[in-house]
């Protein structure tokens, strides 16, 4: 069991988790994530780990609710507990000192390109943000972002705050005014594929993390592969970050979408009665909580 | 009960035995089970077990044990059953084999013991069920709770991590506690078991019995730790420097699925057996919306598997019993050339299963949604014997056809995860990735790691893994006891 340290909002149902894990915390680098179950009837789902103190033994993990088990998790507070994380799954992210970096993040795809950002500007990069949100209170981690970019844009869709208008106009701005080396982008697959189609023309390399549908995380299913240059791999032990100019993003956004009509019907079931899960997530906190008594 | 069983009537006479027939194993109706997952097989009745245990010619040489992989000393416990005690016979069997619960369900028992047994080598003869009679003995003693757990002697001080949780690793670990070697096994999923509860099926390896068996080794001083990948959450030179280990067994399984390289591969609707069976029977998605995780809706579907061994025929029967329309299993080579254990094809029969033999996929085909509609295939005809001894299959010219598909299922074999091998510096891997041991005492090319199971194999059965995992268990207690690698390895 895993405790929750800390939880707070920093969004409309997008929350921010403290969680205990020491093994995951010690040897976690950005770009990794975990494998995550609430509770013992629940499913187990991919979250990018946002930051990681190995000092303290403890993950910070971002979610935004979507489906079911992140709307669940949202419900959460310090003191409970996850049944099950295991990590870090996946190949770290690439960092070099690239020259000149745009990291790109759209909605809570910000969180997961966060410690990203964080390593390109240790490596010694210039960093240049642009993030991005359908409206104002969508947009996350801005005052975390300024602190490693060298130049931070924001925009929203709506325009109610930052820049009106889609991340791909400003960074097109940004590429214009001074040469890039490389780009990161995260966030919704539209999002992905259109940074992809704007860097593409110039030949700047840029890299996505894909969010496929994974169930254990270390290469055994398949569930989780994707088209990259024509060839399959595996997101959970290959990626999940890839060179976007060579992922199919059709082909993800399809796959994306096989199980769209359960995840519909579990979500409705839930919001409609909670009570269930919730008792058997409050469950796990409970047991975290006496076999820690027993320890001490 | 046991006392009119033994006595009475002399026991016939060895060729008069070989007359007797074998009792059959009882089994659920094939149009009740193909619907659930309750157990297909019931278990012979004490009677049954008797009657059976009676044919035994108890060989002077015998060649049962011989083929068995871990050596059960089979005359000894069908004589218990005989002698109608059933806990001793069950006590028997524990002294070789930690598991004969799962091991009397799911071994190939007609390529081992029962195709060595001499009553099934005379003209219309048939074998003594030694598979039947074990499980029949496994299951009393569960039933009555007295599970003859080993003593346990007292502490050496020594560690051993097992890295992984499968067949290998839980015999492994059953024979070093037995040794006084504290011993930990690290599980990457979230329950215990591996291959037994994510990839064998509830109908025929009830999951209640792979945790009764893990509940037992907790009981002799076995420790687990779930959510560990080694080599990402741990790495092995971390279990030696920084938790004080002393010995690793790396039997991580083949757990890397294939496919079949062709065409359309990636279409909604084609799923790895890996991926269908770990939804299935680990995530328990054969009870959605009780448990969260989805499966494919099979309900009125056409579904197929390609392949021919057990995962192909635990694939496919799964999807019959979440409501397939029609279920067809895809092989390329005949009926003769299966792998899968000969009870497996049977039920599968039974149950109304098209076999669609000497045909081979060639290429998926999608709806404009990106969701399957069929697959092409062509026929097949064998030639040749290939280098696994069973006839090359080779393609027809001319003979392509569409199979109208749901959902396809590819259960053609998996390769070597490389997660622990690539984490571990300086350990030796052969060409196909899979980690490079010494066939007798499992030593990789590193001091103090180990390896067995399909990580050095490639994937086999639940009881070869077992039989590597006794085998390590042997080497590294040499190991711990010269306390020197070099040693140990000139010692044994």
């Amino acid at each position: 069991m895993f405790r929750i340290l800390e939880a707070a909002f920093l969004a409309p149902d997008v929350k921010r988790f403290r969680i205990e894990a020491p093994r995951v915390a010690r040897r976690r680098k950005a770009g990794q994530f975990v494998i995550i179950r609430l509770h013992d009837q629940g499913e187990r789902i991919p979250l990018t780990i946002a930051d990681a103190d190995p000092a303290t033994g403890s993950i910070v993990l971002i979610v935004q609710g979507i489906g079911k088990t992140t709307k669940l998790m949202n419900r959460l507070e310090a003191g409970d507990a996850l049944l099950d994380l295991v990590g870090p799954l996946g190949q770290p992210s690439e960092v070099e000192h690239f020259g000149t970096v745009a990291v790109i993040g759209g909605g809570v795809g910000t969180a997961i390109a966060w410690p990203t950002a964080v390593a390109f500007k240790e490596a010694g990069n210039r960093v240049l943000s642009v993030i991005g949100g359908r409206t104002r209170e969508l947009v996350i981690l801005e005052e975390e972002m300024a602190r490693v970019s060298d130049v931070l844009v924001v925009t929203t869709d709506d325009g109610s705050y930052g820049e009106q208008g889609l991340v791909t106009a400003a960074l097109a701005r940004l590429m214009t005014a001074e040469p890039v080396d490389r780009v990161l982008a995260i966030g919704p697959v539209p999002m992905m594929r259109a940074v992809a189609e704007t860097t593409r023309p110039l030949g700047i390399k840029t890299i996505v993390s894909l969010n496929s549908v994974m169930v254990d995380g270390t290469g055994m299913c398949g569930g989780c592969r994707v088209l990259v240059g024509g060839e399959s791999r595996f997101a959970c032990v290959d990626g999940p970050e890839f060179d976007a100019h060579e992922v199919d993003f059709a082909v993800l956004q399809q796959r994306n979408a096989a199980y769209r009509k359960a995840e519909q019907s579990s979500l409705a079931a839930f919001l409609e009665h909670p009570e269930h899960d919730l008792s058997l997530a409050h469950a796990v906190g409970c047991q975290a909580q006496e076999s820690k008594e027993t320890r001490s | 009960m046991t006392d009119q069983l033994t006595t009475g009537a002399p026991r016939p006479k060895p060729k008069e035995r070989m007359k007797m027939p074998r009792q059959a194993m009882p089994s659920r109706e094939p149009t009740l089970r193909a619907h659930d997952f309750g157990e297909v097989n019931l278990g012979l009745q004490p009677e049954g077990a008797h009657a059976e245990s009676v044919r035994c010619l108890e060989c002077a040489k015998p060649t049962c044990t011989h083929n068995c992989p871990v050596n059960i000393d089979v005359p000894e416990f069908v004589r218990l059953v005989l002698a109608g005690d059933y806990l001793g016979a069950a006590a028997k069997i524990r002294e070789d084999n930690v598991l004969p619960a799962i091991t009397g369900r799911v071994c190939p028992q007609e390529d081992q013991c029962e195709g060595a047994c001499l009553l099934g080598k005379g003209k219309g003869g048939t074998p003594l069920a030694i598979g039947h009679l074990e499980r029949f003995v496994a299951d009393y003693e569960r039933a009555t709770g007295k599970v003859g757990l080993p003593h346990i002697p007292p502490p050496t001080g020594k560690k051993v991590a097992i890295v992984g949780s499968g067949p290998a690793g839980l015999s492994a670990a059953g024979d070093l506690v037995q040794r006084g070697h504290a011993v930990k096994v690290f599980e990457a999923l979230h329950e215990i078991g591996g291959v037994l509860v994510y990839g064998i099926p509830e109908f025929r390896l009830p999951k209640q019995i792979v945790r009764e068996e893990v509940d037992n080794m907790r009981l002799m001083g076995v420790d687990f730790e779930t959510d560990v990948v080694v080599g990402r959450t741990v790495t092995v030179d971390e279990l030696f420097n920084e938790e004080g280990y002393d010995a690793v067994f790396v039997a991580t399984g083949a757990g890397l699925p294939r496919f079949l390289g062709v065409p359309g591969e990636h279409l909604n609707g084609v799923y790895s057996a890996n991926e269908f069976l770990t939804r299935v029977n680990l995530m328990k998605a054969y009870r959605f919306p009780e448990y969260d995780e989805p499966v494919y809706d099979c309900r009125g579907k056409s579904v197929a598997v390609v392949g021919g061994g057990n995962t192909a025929l635990d694939s496919i029967r799964t999807a019959l019993r979440l409501g397939a329309r029609e279920a067809t299993l895809i092989y390329r080579r005949s009926d003769a050339e299966m792998p899968a254990r000969a009870e497996e094809v049977h039920h599968a029969r039974e149950e109304g299963i098209r076999f669609l033999t000497l045909t081979d996929p060639v290429e998926m085909l999608g709806n404009p949604d990106g969701s399957l509609r069929a697959v092409r295939c062509r026929r097949m005809e064998l030639g040749e014997p290939d280098a696994s001894g069973r006839r090359r299959p080779m393609p027809v010219e001319g003979s392509e056809f569409e199979v109208p598909l749901d959902l396809v299922i590819i259960a053609v074999g998996t390769g070597a995860n490389p997660i622990v091998q690539s984490s571990t510096p300086g350990l030796a891997t052969d060409r196909r990735g899979y980690i490079a041991a010494d066939a007798e005492t499992l030593r990789t090319s590193r001091r103090g790691v180990f390896a067995g199971g399909d990580i050095v194999t490639g994937a086999a059965t639940v009881i070869l893994a077992m039989a590597a995992g006794r085998k390590a268990a042997k080497s590294i207690h040499q190991y711990l006891e010269a306390g020197d690698w070099q040693e140990a390895a000139s010692g044994s």
